[in-house]
């Protein structure tokens, strides 16, 4: 079966919409809210659902995507296409015969995203369903349209399911994909090949673009003039084998020609759903005290490394769900700097993120879930950890950050690592203490660094500077420097492809005063760069 | 009470002798002090010289945590890549704690692992949280562990600490570089060990080029002090954590 939403970008964003509208002006729910078990009222679109051409839909709207040559409508809904917008047309020419055209950003990734749920959620038609990109799904319906009382009611019931949900679809049912697809795309609404069906006749009236082909290949059959699937079968394999040449199937009639009446085989990527490991706790007395929730972690994360064990994975981050006897529910998340699966240390890590737990009447159901895991190998359990326990060993460097982390914040705990910029400010980045470092040409040779920088350049006034330009004496934090030694200027330009052009140029000079503390220190411009007032010193970093 | 268990006055004076002064590639201690001004660097440059002396064994391809309190942080400015120390360049992780209380966390959890080098603690003034009893913690974690812990201590007094070794640093005037006498030089440092439990207190100039960690011993003027610190120091140099385990 073929199901081809032909409209997915445009709903999805109604959709979106819909949420948007009805949270500024709630309507009241009229009926169909109380009767959600009822079979009749999902055939129905709920009231909630923003119906096509009401609400901000009846405005017209385009969704666009930025190109180089200017942003370019990707889709555009009813009202927009009664204006005269034309998906492909640039933002412009359509502004020109519709003003008040409004405007959204398309969303190709959030459309991918969608598509794979509803994939998975159309696997309720059949045992496994497949991507047909941009907008289209394959589900394969073999041996089990009687289940739903023939492929006739199977197809209706599915197009009833989709319009519930908001989503504009035609499908189609076939022996092969390509069949089922250029009937989804070019046939008649509904439309069913039988396996007893004379294929190649049924589809002979479809144009050639039902072959799935690149727009060039379709361009060149037209010029052709090939313009129908039946106009193929009248030339010879051979002639058309020699004219294209190609292996991909896109570029080859041919091939496609031949998936199409099932002659040779099209190999299709199912999508599977991969459940996140997960453990619970249904508790028969409601916990109310905190001993007893440590006891119950404690078994889930057992339970957990138990799981995650034999999947071969740890975990990268952790929630753990308490569901309250009056509904309420608590999630807490954890997330750790590599993968792991000890239970004693996940145990550790959330025991001090439950301090704040209010437990009202009880708590009746615990649940963990690793909504992020990463391969890790089993390993050889080593045995005087084992004998001793950690805490005699001493914690590996994870651990230890995972500790740092959950009490200090994420962004506390940091590594260096250099960024190519002369800018002493920008030539070092922070990043996750565990991530690899990115991969660079090799560092920039600075002459002499400071140990420290300060985070923000604190101004100094100079109170005698030498005609050669730099301070021979200077007040920093109402303390008076003498100026000893000096070396500089080393002069550092802004990176004028990043900043404005009125940024200034800086001169540093490294000095030392007459009890031996190093500094470094700049001016801020030149005298006479016409980029500002008369330049001001500032002192950046402490040198060792 | 049972005298016995004492050393006595006669044994002490022959280890005394053998107590040698502190100098640069004997191991020093687990728990270091050093006292510093927060207007310079000479503090945490001398405490990661010291630190890379007493650990360079340890370093392999283990990291080095480097744990600020806010204060710290304000005063100091945070470590700069560039100008680290080569070897400690790609090693460095810095915690940002907000208040004391987070920074002994921290630096405790630092000692705990055992993938780390050495700790390096930056701490401004004398915050209650830390007295004497984190103090204490912190050296038996240390010696547990074998983690060196460096701290810095910013304008602060030197209250009571269990501190194995005590260091007040300054910058010192630096020797004139070889080819152009009027820039800066390789840092030097003004180091005063004035409480070890281990080597006599002394004054020395530290001086680190990159490659080579000298100091040189400055003869102390301290008169009014008697140095009868022999009997003291051979006998107190016991690890903390022997006694606790």
């Amino acid at each position: 079966m073929a199901i081809w939403l032909s409209r997915l970008a445009i709903d999805r964003w109604r959709l979106s919409q819909g949420k948007a509208d009805a949270a500024l002006s709630p309507l009241p729910l009229a009926g169909g809210a109380g009767r959600g078990n009822d079979h009749r009222s999902k055939i129905h679109p709920p009231v909630t659902l923003p119906a096509s051409g009401r609400g901000t839909d009846a405005e017209p709207w385009v969704l666009i995507a930025e190109t180089a040559h200017g942003p370019r409508i990707e889709v555009a809904n009813d009202a927009g296409l009664a204006a005269g917008a034309r998906p492909g047309m640039r933002l412009a020419d359509a502004r020109a015969l519709c003003p008040a055209l409004k405007t959204a950003p398309s969303d190709p990734k959030g459309d991918r995203a969608f598509l794979e749920t509803l994939a998975l959620w159309a696997q309720r038609w059949g045992p496994w369903s497949a991507l047909d990109e941009p907008d289209g799904l394959l589900v394969d319906v073999s041996a089990v349209a009687h289940l739903f009382g023939g492929e006739t009611r199977l197809l209706a019931e599915a197009q009833a399911a989709f319009a519930w949900r908001g989503l504009t679809t035609r499908l189609a049912i076939a022996p092969t994909a390509g069949a089922a697809w250029a009937l989804a795309h070019f046939g008649p609404e509904r439309a069913i090949l039988a396996p007893e069906d004379d294929a190649a006749e049924r589809l002979a009236d479809l144009p050639a673009a039902a072959l799935r082909l690149d727009d060039a290949v379709l361009t060149v059959l037209r010029r052709l003039g090939l313009k129908r699937i039946g106009q193929l079968h009248g030339i010879g394999r051979d002639a058309l084998h020699r004219r294209f040449r190609s292996r991909s199937p896109e570029a080859n009639p041919l091939t496609r020609l031949d998936q199409l009446l099932g002659r040779v085989a099209e190999p299709l990527l199912p999508v599977l759903a991969v459940p996140d490991p997960l453990v619970q706790r249904r508790l028969l007395e409601p916990l109310r005290h905190r001993e007893l929730l440590d006891r119950v972690l404690a078994d889930l994360a057992a339970d957990m490394a138990h799981e995650l064990e034999g999947q071969a994975l740890g975990a990268r981050r952790l929630e753990l769900g308490l569901w309250r006897v009056d509904g309420e529910t608590i999630v807490r998340r954890l997330e750790f700097a590599a993968a792991t699966r000890d239970p004693t240390h996940i145990a550790r890590l959330f025991a001090g993120k439950l301090d704040d737990i209010d437990a009202g009447f009880g708590i009746e159901l615990v649940r963990l879930r690793a909504s992020w895991t990463e391969p890790l190998a089993l390993v050889q359990g080593d045995m005087e950890t084992e004998r001793s326990g950690s805490e005699a060993q001493g914690t590996s460097l994870a651990e230890c950050i995972d500790r740092l982390t959950v009490r200090l914040g994420e962004k506390a705990v940091r590594r260096l690592v250099a960024y190519a910029s002369h800018i002493p400010e920008r030539a070092q980045r922070w990043q996750a203490p565990l991530a690899p470092e990115p991969a660079s040409q090799g560092e920039l040779a600075f002459h002499q660094r400071p140990l420290k920088l300060l985070d923000r350049p604190e101004m100094i006034a100079v109170l005698y500077a030498t005609p050669d330009g730099f301070p021979q004496r200077f007040r920093w934090r109402g303390q008076v420097h003498e100026v000893a030694r000096v070396e500089g200027p080393e002069r550092i330009a802004p990176e004028w492809w990043r900043e404005k052009s009125t940024a200034r140029l800086r001169d540093y000079y490294r000095i030392e005063d007459g009890e031996g503390r190093r500094y470094w220190i700049y001016r801020h411009g030149l005298a006479d760069d016409g980029r500002g007032e008369a330049p001001e010193w500032y002192l950046q970093g402490l040198c060792g | 009470m049972n005298l016995s268990a004492f050393t006595k006055a006669g044994e002490l004076a022959p280890l005394g002798r053998r107590a040698p002064r502190w100098r640069p590639g004997l191991a020093g201690a687990r728990h270091s002090e050093v006292f510093a001004s927060a207007g310079e660097a000479g503090g945490a440059a001398a405490a990661l010289a010291l630190a890379l002396d007493e650990a360079v064994a340890r370093l392999g391809d283990r990291s080095v945590l480097w744990v600020q309190d806010a204060a710290a942080l304000r005063l100091g400015g945070r470590p700069y890549r560039p100008g680290l120390p080569k070897p400690l360049r790609h090693r460095v992780i810095h915690v940002a704690a907000k208040t004391p209380e987070d920074l002994l966390f921290a630096l405790e959890e630092g000692l705990r692992c055992r993938d780390l080098a050495f700790v390096v603690g930056e701490l401004a003034g004398n915050p209650k949280a830390l007295d004497f009893t984190a103090s204490r913690r912190l050296s038996l974690a240390a010696e547990k562990h074998g983690v060196p812990l460096m701290l810095v201590r910013l304008d602060a007094a030197r209250d009571l600490s269990s501190a194995r070794m005590r260091w007040q640093v300054r910058s010192a005037p630096s020797p004139a570089p070889q080819w152009n006498a009027l820039a800066p030089g390789a840092p030097s440092w003004h180091a005063d060990l004035f409480r070890s439990r281990a080597h006599a207190p002394g004054e020395w100039i530290l001086r680190d080029d990159g490659h080579i960690f000298a100091a040189d011993r400055i003869a102390s003027q301290r008169t009014e002090t008697p140095d009868h610190g022999d009997l003291a120091f051979a006998a107190g140099d016991r690890s903390l954590a022997a006694i606790a385990g």
